[in-house]
């Protein structure tokens, strides 16, 4: 295995991490205004409290790495999708402003406003995500100076705006299980009625999205059809998603959440290995798309990252799990609580 | 406007209100630790309410420089992909580093110390402070390596020609300890802990003054005196060892930062002065030949200045000079602030003079204005450059980007900064007055709501 294969599973790994992490509680977001009492709406704040913004840190770490190690994927990818960018950003501030900002007073407009805005900068993130993955997959123009030609409005074709929605349904189905993880009693009963019509969303966009990349997209199948082998992967994910709706209805709360995580993995593979090796293809002229051979940093750097990958990310993985342990079980609310 | 003026103004205001927060969060996350490791020596119950007080407003301060961060992150590629695509090989290793290293030790282990308070043993939630300390520390070394080695680069060598070129590592040690890294470094570090020591003095002396929560203001501004006494010493031997490493390595920054217009004439120092461009020359008070010596230790040596450069490789002399000039005015009154309250506190007078009080209340915003200004000299000074000697601003932009996309976001930024600034100085207000009491008086009625 060649170290810029390394850095393309790594860089794969760290937005895989970030997608299961974010992905639950840009979830949990998109559904706040599900919940009706202001005590059921600090319980879903609460349940992603203490967790949040330590999720968003493998966005910072994804964008570093690539930064690092494919600087003209980082460099073409941000100023060509440059309004999307600003507004994804401006949706993941509004975010956590809404967090720190909504349980500080009492007035109920007040909590209603930071309520409204917190739901819809979470679903929006999520479809800005969607609509990047969208164009990831379709390719977007480059010209042979490896620069995005084209506009922002460019970017929002059908393709992209299927995969937005697809991006927003995961995120739900996902947040959704951990709603339920996280509650207990009447709410918690409730939030599993969710889980169900989250899975249906989720299916429903799954399988037009599905239907769409085989029609209209041959390029992600192409790489199946080397290795026929891999057409497992498709199918594992079904089973995954299947099993969610299960273990939720044997009370296996945290399967159900597991589950949906494997989902989450092999949907990243998916959209990896179906641009592999390339990292941005270029559409029109695929001639010009950006891949991990070309338009990498040089063997040296991906050397020095590599050792300093090895000796951090365990480390990083053992705490951070033992941070989601001791902050386990069911959500309480207390003088620390947003 | 033009796309690289727009650029330019978009990426100081976003890192000029970026940097509001990291250095409360260096310095705060140093003082908790001490804080926290005194209650862990003494079991003192004082002390645990201190450090409790103080990790409150240590959340703030990190969840807006985290939202801040993430814009300066994707800013290089949205703004700045020429730039980007140059430095990306050498700025690689120091990203990476700081993204493993940093910003997942502060963030992970700030969950313990804002949420674990019952959930972890005292040690276990002292080793998080412990943590949190470092990895504020550890985001600002991997951030000044990187800046220092765009003022005085080493460590590389250039691959391709024209559009192509790029900077390549050819050694990682040289690049991290270029030239000037380590003296920024221990610079910009004091600079934050003296934020953090002025921001709990200034909330310590409001109590006092207010005569509210006298034990936990008196025991706060003790612990931050000792260290702004430190702090202050270190900033300004930093800064002298700092000053050197410019005359050294980026001459033009130096000239500007002195306003030294004969193209080679013993050097005159202006402790303060106004800069007149037309005639080449600052109108103000002079120490005749003191530039020269701190330069070279001589009173009469000669030292280059602006006229024998040419002139498209020249920063814009007015700005960095006063910037420059204000850092060091400012810097004097700390050292000033800092020295009276030491004698105060040894008399056993501090804690009742109430003028000295009335001051530090305000001067919160001293370190914060200094901070600022050092940048501002650094950044400015090293113009037209990008990458000092290598590339220039001008070719740093982005070709994929439109005049009328940075303006767009750039009145985004503006109105969303200045909600974010409201809302930071809101709730700050709320916490300094619910004060230490108030967070336990609350605890008591939330338990008291729970259990009912």
């Amino acid at each position: 295995m060649d170290l810029h294969l390394i850095w393309f599973i790594l860089l794969g790994i760290l937005l895989t991490g970030y997608a299961i992490l974010d992905g639950f509680d840009l979830g949990v977001g998109a559904l706040h205004l599900f919940s009706k009492t202001d005590q059921e709406r600090r319980l879903m704040l609460n349940s992603i409290g203490p967790v949040w913004d330590g999720n968003e840190v493998w966005l910072v770490t994804g964008g570093g790495a690539m930064f690092a190690a494919f600087p003209d994927v980082y460099a073409t990818l941000a100023s060509g999708f440059y309004l999307a960018v600003y507004l994804l950003i401006f949706c993941l501030i509004f975010r956590a402003v809404a967090i720190e900002f909504r349980s500080k007073r009492e007035g109920a407009a007040w909590r209603q406003s930071w309520d409204i805005a917190f739901c819809i900068s979470s679903i929006l993130s999520a479809f800005l995500f969607g609509v990047v993955i969208g164009n990831l997959i379709w390719g977007i123009p480059l010209g042979s100076d490896k620069e995005f030609q084209g506009t922002f409005f460019g970017l929002l074709h059908p393709y992209a705006l299927l995969t937005g929605l697809t991006v927003v349904a995961l995120c739900m189905m996902h947040g959704s299980i951990y709603v339920v993880m996280k509650t207990e009693g009447e709410f918690h009963d409730r939030a599993r009625g969710w889980v169900k019509n989250c899975i249906i969303f989720f299916v429903i966009m799954y399988v037009i999205l599905t239907m769409a990349t085989l029609l209209y997209v041959p390029h992600m199948v192409a790489n199946f059809q080397k290795y026929p082998v891999l057409f497992f992967i498709p199918v594992a994910n079904l089973l995954l998603i299947a099993n969610v709706p299960r273990e939720i209805y044997h009370k296996r709360d945290f399967m159900a959440f597991l589950s949906s995580c494997g989902a989450i993995v092999v949907l990243m593979f998916l959209l990896g290995f179906g641009i592999f090796p390339n990292l941005v293809l270029s559409n029109p002229h695929p001639e010009f798309s950006l891949n991990i051979y070309q338009d990498s940093s040089s063997l040296k750097t991906l050397q020095i990252m590599l050792v300093i990958a090895l000796i951090g990310m365990p480390v990083v993985l053992a705490y951070t799990l033992s941070i989601y342990w001791i902050f386990r079980g069911k959500v309480k609310l207390d003088d620390h609580s947003y | 406007m033009s796309l690289l003026l727009l650029s330019r103004i978009q990426f100081s205001l976003t890192i000029m209100f970026h940097y509001i927060y990291p250095p409360l969060s260096i310095g705060l996350g140093l003082i908790i630790l001490i804080m926290e490791s005194i209650y862990m020596l003494t079991k003192d119950p004082l002390y645990h309410r201190l450090t409790k007080f103080w990790v409150k407003i240590f959340g703030l301060t990190f969840a807006i420089g985290v939202a801040t961060g993430i814009v300066m992150e994707f800013e290089f590629g949205t703004n700045w992909s020429t730039y980007s695509r140059y430095v990306g090989d050498v700025f690689g290793s120091a990203l990476a580093a700081e993204g493993v290293f940093a910003f997942f030790l502060e963030s992970g282990f700030l969950a313990i110390l804002l949420f674990g308070w019952d959930k972890v043993r005292p040690i276990v939630h002292w080793f998080s402070a412990l943590m949190v300390c470092l990895g504020a520390h550890f985001s600002a070394i991997w951030i000044v390596v990187a800046n220092s080695w765009m003022q005085t680069p080493a460590g590389f060598h250039i691959v391709g020609t024209g559009m192509h070129a790029r900077a390549e590592i050819t050694d990682f040690r040289a690049m991290v300890f270029n030239p000037s890294s380590m003296e920024r470094l221990a610079h910009v570090i004091s600079g934050a802990w003296i934020a953090g020591v002025f921001l709990v003095l200034s909330i310590s002396a409001y109590y006092l003054l207010k005569q509210k929560n006298i034990p936990f203001a008196k025991a706060s501004m003790k612990v931050a005196l000792i260290l702004g006494i430190a702090a202050s010493l270190a900033q300004m031997i930093t800064g002298r060892i700092a000053a050197e490493t410019v005359a050294k390595w980026q001459p033009t920054k130096l000239v500007a930062m002195e306003a030294h217009f004969p193209a080679s004439a013993p050097g005159d120092f202006y402790p303060f002065g106004l800069v007149d461009e037309k005639n080449q020359r600052v109108i103000g008070p002079k120490i005749p030949g003191f530039l020269s010596y701190l330069m070279y230790g001589k009173w009469d040596a000669p030292v280059r200045g602006l006229e024998s450069f040419k002139k498209e490789d020249l920063p814009p002399v007015a700005i960095t000079f006063y910037a420059y000039h204000l850092m060091i005015l400012l810097g004097i009154v700390m050292i000033l602030l800092m020295g009276i309250g030491l004698i105060l506190f040894s008399k056993g007078t501090l804690f009742e003079t109430k003028w000295y009080l009335k001051l530090l209340v305000p001067a919160v915003l001293l370190p914060q204005l200094a901070n600022q200004l050092g940048w501002t000299t650094a950044e400015v000074g090293r113009q037209p450059w990008i990458v000092y000697g290598l590339l220039r601003t001008s070719q740093g932009l982005s070709k994929a980007v439109q005049a009328d996309a940075v303006l767009t976001s750039l009145i985004m930024f503006t109105l969303i900064y200045l909600l974010l600034f409201v809302l930071f100085i809101f709730l700050l207000d709320q916490k300094i007055k619910q004060g230490p009491g108030g967070i336990e008086a609350q605890e008591e009625t939330q338990t008291h709501r729970a259990s009912t």
